[in-house]
């Protein structure tokens, strides 16, 4: 090889580990937002859409609330009204790279392209969607403005349940991409397991917070949803904010969350060297 | 870069039509072995341009997929740049490129080059080292107005223009081709090819080109390696490739007044005093000699066939298993 080639790749050698990637994730957070923001009136509708979910959630438990003589489990109107307002926020930042994605990404042979790169493709993932969010949040204050106008929330934070709401979303984004990642990549050993996915997301609708609050279930299944990871990605961070929740149970949240992410990352290596030995890279 | 013995197989599963044996295939499935690569040896030196030629699944994109380590191979070993493709070190990833015809690295939405800028980040180049190898690839591509557009606007051959120059941008030192130059019109073909010759020269990198247009082939490549049914056919110098699948050569002859030339060889192609005909390869010395001596020659060309068509005939030398 030439000697001009040979000082490039030197010269890139030079380049520090953490600066590259904090960079490169400013890169592709930017990239996505320029994309995102290309399309911010189909943006705007899907957001839109999703927010009839937790609207009708809310008038549900709402109407229970008010017939029990004012509350269901010390949720009041205005609390449920604070909890599915939060929801839309944190269902936002649980938008990941899914499964039917990664169909997606092997059956139009994407993912030959990301691997010709010197580039983990989960950190790919991970940038273009944290990116996302930005456009995400943006879009998102007017609709919640207006829900709160509609449903008056009732919400008094304090300063640390707001700092651990500021952690605990970005939390539920890590488990919530590194899960579904896992979910994704057995579409390398087989391409069409819908139907697996669909399992996935129902126990996570029922046991994650989503539906209703954990606290308002039955006992055996807070009981196990506590050994799922599917609460630290939603109910948790909105609890964290809209109470009620003690400073223990802040700091406990917030363990759980980082042992979720540590089995996360641990699995995803895990399965990730077994995949790529397994991909055959039939569309491309 | 070396490759021994390189071999690939993939299990795929086989169900015959019908609504009895999808029944069948809940309870038992069935695989069996398709082998895509069998024991493929050869070699390519810094700075040399390969044809890697076959037909349709002959196992040339397999081979490029494992040399670009995406995937894992199933026996054998190969070495590029000091490193084994498939165990995907960063090293390695980044001193090579593998560029499909049909596939996209550039984001759709945005112009180029914003695309670039997240190639520079993927790849740790250096400012100056990444503005420098940007400009230089946009003047040399005749990128200049095209780079600001969304991609999605670009015509087809303009986009692959912008991707080869996107998988350039941190300045590999091997290229994997396959199909560069699949849809594009024949300019843009001519363009791409000069660039290619132009970047081999310039940085002295390997470059491995799969294609099924044989002008490519001509203009770039001295040494072609045919592969077929998994198999290697053929490794050598692209004369030498006539020499050995075709057995004939062809002689164009015109005469001063007409004449029956079937005598001499078989005629392929005649109009009044212009012959074309086919001769066996050891014969052409002797059948030109009896032409020019009997016959009012006014001009004689000896050609080897149309490389289409040694390669065609390479193909057809080999049975499938």
């Amino acid at each position: 090889m030439t000697e001009v080639a040979t000082g490039v790749h030197e010269s890139i050698d030079r380049e520090s580990a953490v600066r590259s990637y904090v960079r490169l994730y400013a890169t592709l957070a930017r990239t996505s937002m320029m994309q995102g923001f290309q399309y911010r009136v189909g943006n705007y509708f899907y957001m839109i859409g999703m927010v009839a979910e937790p609207v009708v959630y809310l008038v549900v438990w709402s109407t229970i609330a008010r017939q029990q003589g004012g509350d269901v489990g010390g949720y009041t109107p205005g609390t449920f009204a604070a909890y599915y307002i939060v929801w839309t926020l944190v269902r936002n930042m649980n938008i990941v790279f899914t499964p039917f994605g990664w169909e997606q990404r092997i059956r139009e042979g994407e993912l030959s392209g990301h691997l010709a790169r010197p580039l983990h493709p989960i950190h790919y993932d991970l940038g273009s969607f944290a990116g996302w969010k930005v456009v995400v949040i943006v879009l998102w204050l007017p609709i919640a403005g207006i829900l709160s106008l509609i449903f008056r929330p009732e919400l008094s934070p304090t300063i640390a349940q707001i700092a651990v709401f500021g952690i605990a979303i970005w939390g539920a984004y890590l488990i919530r991409s590194l899960f579904l990642w896992m979910l994704g990549m057995v579409t390398i050993w087989t391409t069409r397991v819908s139907a697996i996915f669909e399992a996935y997301f129902a126990a996570e609708l029922l046991l994650s917070g989503r539906l209703l609050p954990v606290s308002l279930m039955p006992e055996w299944a807070q009981t196990l949803a506590g050994y799922l990871p599917f609460e630290s990605t939603f109910g948790f961070p909105i609890t964290a904010l809209v109470g009620p929740i003690t400073s223990r149970e802040l700091v406990i949240g917030l363990v759980r969350q980082f042992v979720w992410i540590a089995i996360g990352i641990a699995g995803v290596q895990l399965m990730w060297r077994r995949a790529i030995k397994a991909y055959t890279a039939v569309n491309g | 870069m070396s490759v021994t013995d390189l071999r690939k197989v993939f299990e795929v599963p086989v169900r015959e039509a019908g609504l009895a044996a999808s029944i069948k295939s809940l309870v038992h499935r069935e695989h069996r072995d398709v082998v895509a690569v069998e024991d493929v040896t050869f070699s390519i030196a810094p700075g040399e341009i390969v044809g890697f030629l076959g037909p349709n699944g002959a196992g040339k994109t397999t081979t490029l997929k494992m040399l670009s380590g995406l995937l894992h191979p199933s026996d054998g070993t190969a070495r590029v740049l000091g490193h084994e493709p498939w165990k995907r070190e960063r090293d390695y990833l980044r001193r090579m490129t593998l560029l499909m015809g049909n596939r996209n690295q550039l984001q759709w939405d945005l112009p180029a080059l914003d695309s670039f800028e997240l190639t520079r980040a993927i790849y740790r180049l250096p400012e100056a080292m990444f503005t420098a190898q940007r400009d230089e690839l946009i003047e040399l591509l005749e990128l200049g107005p095209l780079v600001n557009k969304p991609v999605r606007n670009l015509s087809l051959g303009e986009r692959m223009k912008a991707e080869i120059a996107n998988s350039l941008l941190h300045r590999p030192e091997i290229l994997f081709l396959d199909e560069p130059t699949l849809g594009l019109d024949v300019t843009m073909q001519r363009r791409i090819r000069a660039f290619l010759a132009d970047y081999n020269r310039r940085y002295g990198a390997s470059i491995m080109l799969t294609t099924h247009y044989m002008a490519d082939v001509e203009a770039l490549c001295e040494r072609v390696i045919v592969i077929h049914h998994g198999s290697l056919l053929f490794d050598g110098p692209l004369s030498v490739l006539s020499q050995q699948f075709a057995g004939h050569k062809t002689l164009v002859v015109t005469l001063d007044e007409p004449a029956d030339l079937s005598n001499y060889g078989e005629v392929i192609e005649s109009s009044a005093t212009r012959t074309t005909l086919r001769i066996a390869r050891d014969q052409t010395a002797s059948v030109t000699a009896r032409l020019l001596s009997e016959l009012p020659v006014r001009d004689l060309t000896v050609e080897d066939p149309p490389i289409d068509d040694v390669i065609e005939l390479a193909f057809a030398s080999v049975k499938p298993a």
